[in-house]
């Protein structure tokens, strides 16, 4: 027997294709996923090069980033003008390079990190990168996910390969059953609450647990959702017998016997029992209620029926400016209870919560219901496909019986672009940034489940979903 | 990739914890860097009070901090998204260099790449080096040496600082780093040959 490694180990061992020293390697690149925003970038300098992508078949792009999600869009729709270069200049390199390309129109079009589990683009073992730091959001079927730059881009476009400084590894264990009306979201909140937005610097996580083993792939992709919003940059939970479920039959997931070796190969992959990991965390689920960020940081964040705690008790002048910057941009005062402070927009969109199961729930809180005179209520599906499926089972009637608008898919109004509508509005939120001016100029954004957004449309205040379900 | 070896000159605290890309530079600004160079679109939401018009009170916009070649930060600078944008504002704007306790994994590769070094150093010795600039009214200098991997604060006192070798190289040189890797083709090709007959799926997307 040799030693025993992680699932993380495991992985990337079987990656390297040269050391390059002082814990750097030359790792092979499985999936390269582009988007307009970022991934035109790199195919342009890419074409400035002159030189020819390596392996084109390797490669897949999107347009979700920058292009509008109002229902009727054209396939050039942007808030700017820069948008439109954008969208051209990644429809073009991806025509010219035979890149696997999903336009506007594609019924497999999609948040790129929505799509590449849904179509099976993304599968246990595989190294895939993308411009774009929620990447690690696939790390949820076991794939070995990252967000890189644009050059780092260009370099895989090149060479199907990138060289990257070995992480530490660290697992977080949630353990414990949880409770009604409380779901990933809050799970990865309470997390980030806990160790901060830095707790997994450096770091390479695992999660692992009963929490979920117990829970379904999409919920899984809501956790490693957020691993970058604790800075690490990878999140992931090695493939199980759920995973293997949810991959079989995808379009880009192997298929006949190739299937059942890459079956073999994926039971092979998880931690070995007796694996060590550089840092541990546990989390009791049990103990997790329905989670709302308050401030300007992921790592401000409370039980719903908690408290904005007070500067002035912080003792670490660094830490109070930092909270006291955040009160003031937030508009809230310490000691403000967060059910009942009044919101202006839900919001239900994201690569963090827009999947069907997450539309789902909130249809099942707002049905035969209406939002709150004066909020506005939007509902962004993750992908087409989602849409379609949401519009099969009767959702999308919900939604629009309740007030919420119900837009075409994309990234939309998750990170500001251009587009101007949430200026300063406070805003409940399914999305994973709550920093300053994330949906908009001076928008105030609070993180929640997509319970806790459907409750709060509602009530036209931030509201426990759990008392409207009871 | 742009080369740095050394950088003197004025380094402006910012001593902020998590700084975020956001911030660093906006989604906005983003857009409109596309056309126009992102220099102008960093910090645009603390530099600016509207559309460019400075706001007086934001350190990068005073005599003589507005000449930093050197930013100082708290802990977990560059976190968030993977905008290379964000070093790229850094540099548009002056900046080779930032010094923080530690930084967002992406953004910490995309700065090499950008001929901007982030310089790892215990808040103690930040802390150390904007007091000093403070005092100064900006007119210290503060030296950072990847080669010698030490940062001189502006009394003298030295510091050290690692990075990635690879990384170090290739800054110090100023190298294509695609070239370089290109150099290592027959590798690659000998790697992708035994692990496809190991991995097919990998290789062919939807393989049957």
């Amino acid at each position: 027997m040799g030693t025993p490694l992680t699932f993380f180990e495991k992985v990337w061992n079987d990656h390297v294709i040269a050391d390059l020293g002082e814990n750097t390697a030359l790792l092979s690149i499985d999936r390269l996923f582009l988007h307009e925003m970022s991934g035109s970038v790199a195919v342009r300098q890419l074409e400035a090069s002159g030189r020819p992508p390596a392996h084109p078949e390797q490669v897949f792009t999107v347009i979700d980033h920058v292009i509008d999600t109002v229902p009727g869009r054209g396939d050039e729709d942007s808030a700017r003008a820069e948008g439109v270069d954008m969208i051209r200049a990644a429809r073009r390199g991806s025509r010219k390079y035979g890149f696997n390309f999903f336009d506007v129109h594609d019924r497999r079009q999609g948040i790129v990190h929505v799509i590449s589990p849904e179509l099976g683009i993304a599968l246990p073992g595989l190294t895939l990168v993308c411009g774009d730091s929620h990447t690690c959001t696939v790390g949820g079927v076991g794939a070995l996910a990252w967000g890189i730059g644009s050059t780092e881009g260009e370099h895989v476009l090149a060479t199907q390969t990138l060289p990257q400084v070995r992480p530490q590894t660290m697992r977080v264990n949630f353990e414990g059953a949880l409770q009604p009306g409380v779901y990933a979201k809050d799970m990865i909140l309470a997390l980030i609450g806990k160790i901060g937005a830095n707790g997994g610097i450096g770091c390479a996580v695992e999660f692992a647990g009963a929490a979920i083993r117990a829970m379904p792939v999409e919920g899984r992709l809501t956790i490693c959702n957020m691993a970058i919003e604790f800075s690490a940059k990878y999140g992931f939970i090695p493939p199980d017998e759920t995973t293997i479920e949810y991959l079989a039959g995808r379009e880009y997931a192997p298929k006949g016997k190739v299937w059942d070796e890459a079956v073999r190969f994926w039971r092979t992959l998880p931690s070995d029992p007796c694996a060590a990991f550089a840092k541990e965390v546990t989390i009791d689920c049990t103990s997790i209620g329905p989670q709302v960020t308050w401030g300007t940081s992921p790592q401000q964040v409370g039980p719903i029926d908690g408290r904005i705690p007070d500067p002035s008790t912080e003792s670490d002048p660094a830490i109070r400016g930092l909270l006291e910057r955040a009160l003031d941009y937030i508009q809230l005062k310490p000691g403000t209870q967060l059910e009942g402070i009044p919101i202006d927009v839900a919001y239900i969109g994201s690569c963090t919560n827009a999947r069907i199961s997450d539309l789902r729930i909130a249809a099942g809180i707002l049905k035969g219901r209406k939002i709150a005179p004066g909020i506005k209520g939007l509902c962004i599906p993750g992908s087409t496909q989602v849409k379609a499926a949401a519009e099969a089972e009767g959702l999308d009637r919900i939604f629009k019986d309740a007030g919420f608008e119900w837009h075409e898919s994309g990234c939309a109004l998750c990170g500001h672009m251009g587009n101007d509508r949430l200026e300063n509005q406070r805003v409940i939120s399914t999305t994973n940034r709550n920093f300053e001016s994330r949906q908009g100029p001076q928008t105030r954004t609070h993180l929640a489940s997509p319970a806790t957004v459907a409750a709060s449309a509602l009530a036209g205040r931030i509201a426990d979903a759990r008392k409207v379900l009871s | 990739m742009e080369q740095l070896v050394k950088v003197t000159g004025i380094a402006a605290p910012l001593l902020r914890i998590n700084i975020d890309t956001d911030q660093i530079i906006p989604g906005k600004e983003i857009m409109r860097g596309s056309r126009e160079g992102y220099g102008p679109g960093l910090f645009g939401y603390w530099r600016y009070i509207e559309d460019r018009t400075p706001n007086p009170d934001f350190i990068l916009n005073q005599e003589p901090w507005k000449h930093a070649t050197i930013l100082l930060a708290d802990r977990n600078f560059g976190c968030g998204s993977s905008r290379e944008p964000a070093p790229k504002s850094l540099r548009g704007f002056g900046f080779r260099a930032v010094i923080a306790p530690s930084f967002g994994g992406i953004f910490f590769n995309n700065s090499f790449r950008n001929g901007l070094l982030p310089v790892e150093l215990p808040i103690e010795q930040v802390r150390l080096i904007a007091e000093q600039m403070e005092a100064s009214h900006g007119n210290a200098r503060v030296t950072v040496d990847l080669e010698s991997q030490t940062v001189t604060a502006p009394h003298g006192e030295v510091f050290a600082f690692k990075t990635p070798a690879l990384l170090r190289h290739m800054l110090l040189e100023g190298l294509d780093e695609i070239a370089v890797t290109l150099t290592m083709s027959k590798q690659i090709e000998t790697y992708r040959s035994a692990d496809a007959a190991k991995r097919p799926w990998a290789y062919r997307p939807g393989a049957g």
